[in-house]
């Protein structure tokens, strides 16, 4: 049978508000345990919650970035649980009446294909501390640094079918919060959290499959693995005749594997009510028009605009654009060296190869739009020939310095002086009598594939910097006589 | 000197008649000596009131005093304070010491107030009778065999025992007016939103507000001027400007419309009480005001929506209370669930629990449109009776309290006669408006409360009707037989 997946998304979004969302503590990632958590973070008796406007005008942002409907009266309820890292035995959340209703985003697929998943919405809470099982002989720690921080909890429609599609739409997710900068998208520190809702059903068939809930997925490729297993599980389960639970699972990256982490049977009854220490809040049309002004270029927009500013392809756009740290390398180095087309491709190619093999950020990148701009500088100029570029790039990237000072120290220099290619030119030619004479006798048209000969053997003792372009015009006119 | 009001206190000190020294040691003796029999205090601070009686004569003397410098006045165990133990009545806080000040501890503070102690209450403010206290009941100085009302009793009978010249408390339901009713005391429970909440440990969010008890509707006004504020730490706290409440306080009464709602008078209504009240109104009407009745039609349904939404409020409220990070904790927690569990049953009191049960289960699936939601609805219609009741009266009037000071136990094993003590008050915490309770008369030497409530923000007009009141009659100056 041929089956089809279908697949919802809810994500958490951490905003970069500097505090948090009903206290005044910082939001800083890394501190010592439990020093950002203030009396009400720590629910001490007697306290109260007070939103955070900042919080509120991300939300807002987002949910304009994403065409929705601004929820101009939105409640926080309280979800009652009992947990050691919830302070106040509720998460404080909203709803019934959230401050993003329903949108959508359009994702553009391989081979040209678009595909809009929509949003059913996206409610504003705070997130929970931490609790720390290692390290405690026997007991757990808790630490409440995290308590209290805001998320957006954004629930898709069940419109992806596909592992590509999900990981598409996170990662537009993840280009759009981060160039609104309301999210710092650093998804190892845990500012974005996937939970993948997944169902499969016979291919051609309207009615839901029983789904599972994946949670807690905080990289693409986790996603994109957790998604492929839980699928063939599903898939395997229906096929030998069985049923799928409705359940929580957890998938463990570095095992590869997933496990059933509750039921829905063992759910809570979260007891929701509207919380009495929080007024509703109302957003009015000016508020949210004020907000619209503010907005950051949206990766859309910056996709177009560097099309017609930069003339770059539709498709390499897209692919700087995807991520706001890449389009700011681009345009810092661009700005320097003036060379948009060879730069975007510097960015796509070497520069993301080198990256990734790294696991580092481009905002963090060792070689900086600067040392960049020099690099593709001097490839411009003919200085440097694109192999040997590469290495020069290899070098800044381990820190030997910028392109200028490794092409003196290493003597990586073009060489388009004829005096000194002539020298080589003439040293093959004496050398390869036999070769000279077949290529003489040949006619025209055979000569331009044997002059590969001429060049390999020139570029070999050149080291490489021959500037290619003037040892043809050389190798040419020497061999006619 | 334990005769003074605060408005005498106040006068007093300016004159350098006595210092602030003096009278906040001789109102530590008489704790000290006199409260082992009321109970009214949980924690008593001789040490830090003479420092701050200290500081404040000092000022006194620089002449640069705040408006209530030197003056000592009791908090109910309820409010926070830096240092200061803050039980709240409980034995899950019995270990609690707060790192930061209630805002109207603060506010106190700023205004040279000394604090001689902490009062006893309900536990978590739940109760009508100061029995659910974990540190014992209070006595009531009119008959030390009842109950002083609650949940403030403690502030209560320590103003009545003159063992405080007046004392913060809050109101739920009734707990400030209440108390004042079966202690003989003037006690203010002000609009919903007008003070601060923070630091105020809540029982019930939506209808928790902080208030006054003392011995006149003059010191009520003083108090209450710098009580009231806006705090931005309290997003329910009304931004509007604190009037001075002493200014219409002399104003006479011709024209003002007194409604009274013929559902106050029912069954259930002490005979001799409601003939107290009916007097009071004569009284009124010799001061130049005009008696209207009114109707408040869905007063029989204030009880009921008042224990679905208070105790779903503090279902969740109370969960903080795990015994994971303050309060009370079981020894040798066997798990996680262990340790909620034990460290709940041990740290709550029957009350509380019964509470807790009640609220956790109005919330729950397939219950909460029956039950919570129902109430609210109802909220909103009580709201609605007074809104559309204030079209035609300035002021409601009628009994605080269904009957005087009842004995000890006697409505302990009956959790609905107990509720029923509040029928009058609980209205106005639905609805968030102002209510006030001034004394009008002994049953059986036991007092009587009546009751006034305000528009919303009509706090200056409630304590002008009361001190007007109290200028015409002297009930308000009758003191237990037996203090001294």
């Amino acid at each position: 049978m041929q089956w089809e997946t279908v697949i919802g998304l809810e994500v958490h979004v951490q905003l970069a508000t500097k505090t948090k969302i009903f206290s005044g503590s910082s939001t800083a990632f890394g501190a010592e345990p439990n020093t950002q958590a203030s009396a009400v973070d720590l629910a001490l008796p007697g306290t109260l919650p007070v939103a955070n406007e900042e919080a509120f005008r991300f939300a807002t942002m987002f949910g304009l970035a994403v065409n929705a409907e601004i929820g101009k009266r939105s409640v926080f309820e309280r979800k009652n649980y009992f947990y050691p890292d919830l302070p106040k035995g509720y998460q404080t959340t909203q709803l019934a009446e959230p401050i993003v209703g329903t949108g959508f985003i359009d994702l553009e697929l391989e081979g040209g294909r678009t595909k809009r998943v929509r949003i059913h919405h996206a409610h504003l809470e705070e997130d929970a501390g931490k609790s720390l099982h290692e390290d405690f002989a026997g007991m757990s720690g808790i630490d409440l640094n995290r308590a209290g921080t805001p998320l957006i909890e954004v629930v898709t429609e069940p419109d992806m079918r596909s592992a590509e599609e999900a990981v598409a739409f996170a990662k537009k997710l993840h280009s759009i919060v981060t160039s609104l900068e309301i999210c710092d998208g650093e998804m190892s520190q845990g500012s974005m959290r996937f939970d993948v809702n997944i169902s499969v059903r016979p291919k051609g068939t309207e009615k839901l499959g029983t789904r599972t809930e994946t949670k807690n997925l905080n990289s693409f490729k986790f996603m994109e693995e957790a998604i492929a297993l839980e699928v063939e599980r599903q898939i395997d389960v229906l096929e030998d005749g069985g049923k799928i639970t409705q359940e929580t699972r957890l998938y463990n990256g570095d095992t590869k594997k997933a496990r059933s982490m509750r039921s829905k049977e063992d759910s809570n009854d979260y007891r929701y009510f509207p919380c009495p220490d929080l007024l509703p809040v109302i957003l009015d049309d000016e508020y949210i028009e004020t907000v619209r002004k503010q907005m950051p270029e949206l990766p859309e927009a910056k996709r177009a605009r560097f099309v017609e500013q930069y003339g770059l392809s539709s498709y390499d756009a897209g692919q700087i654009t995807m991520d706001k740290f890449s389009a700011i390398f681009f345009e810092a180095s661009t700005k320097i060296s003036g060379e948009p087309k060879l730069t975007a491709n510097w960015i796509m190619a070497d520069l993301g190869a080198y990256l990734n093999r790294t696991e580092q950020r481009i905002d963090h990148s060792p070689v900086t739009p600067e040392l960049l701009a020099g690099l593709v500088v001097r490839i411009k100029d003919g200085t440097l020939s694109s192999k040997i570029a590469k290495q020069v790039f290899e070098a800044i990237a381990n820190g030997e310095g910028d392109a200028d000072t490794i092409i003196e120290t290493k003597g990586l220099k073009q060489v388009s002086d004829t005096g000194a290619l002539e020298k080589i030119i003439d040293d093959i030619i004496a050398a390869n009598t036999a070769q000279v004479e077949g290529y003489r006798a040949a006619a025209e048209d055979k000569r331009a594939k044997m002059l590969g000969f001429f060049v390999g053997q020139a570029m070999k003792a050149s080291k490489g910097q021959a500037n290619p372009q003037a040892l043809n015009e050389l190798l040419i006119k020497k061999l006619n006589g | 000197m334990h005769q003074f009001t605060i408005a005498e206190l106040v006068k007093g000190l300016r004159n350098k008649d006595f210092s602030s020294t003096e009278v906040t040691q001789h109102y530590l003796e008489r704790i000290a000596r006199l409260d082992k029999t009321y109970n009214s205090y949980i924690t008593v601070t001789p040490e830090l009131a003479l420092a701050q009686a200290k500081a404040a004569d000092k000022r006194l003397a620089d002449g640069n005093q705040p408006a209530l410098c030197g003056v000592p006045i009791a908090h109910k165990d309820i409010f926070c304070t830096t240092g200061v133990r803050t039980s709240c009545g409980s034995k899950m806080l019995d270990n609690f010491i707060a790192p930061y000040n209630a805002t109207i501890v603060d506010n106190y503070l700023d205004s040279g107030v000394v604090m001689l102690g902490k009062t006893n209450m309900d536990e978590f403010a739940m109760g009508s009778s100061n029995e659910t206290s974990y540190y014992g009941p209070v006595k009531n100085p009119w008959a030390i065999d009842c109950v002083p009302g609650g949940s403030s009793g403690g502030s209560a009978a320590a103003v009545a025992a003159h063992l405080a010249p007046a004392a913060t408390a809050s109101d739920t339901g009734g707990s400030i007016r209440q108390p004042a009713a079966l202690c003989g005391l003037t006690g203010i429970k002000p609009t919903y939103g007008r003070v601060s909440r923070w630091g105020m440990i809540a029982f019930a969010s939506s209808l928790d507000q902080a208030g006054i008890l003392s011995r006149t509707a003059e010191d009520a006004a003083i108090l209450l001027n710098d009580m009231a504020s806006y705090d931005t730490k309290d997003s329910t706290c009304v931004e509007r400007d604190v009037p001075d409440y002493t200014a219409d306080l002399n104003k006479p009464l011709n024209g003002l419309r007194i409604g009274v709602p013929k559902e106050y008078f029912g069954e259930g209504l002490n005979p001799q009480t409601a003939a107290h009240v009916e007097s009071a109104i004569k009284v009124y009407e010799s001061l130049g005001a005009t008696i209207h009745s009114v109707s408040l039609p869905h007063t029989h349904l204030a009880v009921p929506a008042y224990y679905v939404i208070a105790p779903a409020e503090c279902s969740a409220n109370l969960s903080r209370f795990d015994g994971v990070r303050y309060g009370h904790r079981c020894e040798n927690p066997k798990d996680l669930n262990d340790l909620y569990m034990r460290s709940r049953s041990e740290g709550f009191g029957a009350e509380v629990k019964r509470r807790i049960l009640v609220g956790t289960y109005a919330l729950s699936a397939g219950y909460y449109d029956a039950y919570y939601s129902k109430a609210q609805k109802i909220r909103r219609l009580i709201k609605q009776d007074f809104v559309d009741a204030f079209q035609s009266v300035d002021v409601i009037l009628g009994p605080t309290s269904p009957s005087p000071a009842f004995q000890f136990g006697s409505k302990t094993k009956d959790p609905v006669a107990m509720y029923l003590e509040d029928i009058y008050t609980i209205a106005t915490n639905l609805a968030g408006l102002p209510g006030l309770s001034i004394p009008c008369g002994l049953v059986d030497n036991k007092p009587v409360g009546l009751q006034l409530i305000g528009n919303f923000f009509a706090e200056s007009q409630l304590l002008n009707a009361a001190h007007q009141f109290q200028q015409a009659t002297n009930f308000h100056q009758q003191t237990a037989a037996g203090i001294e």
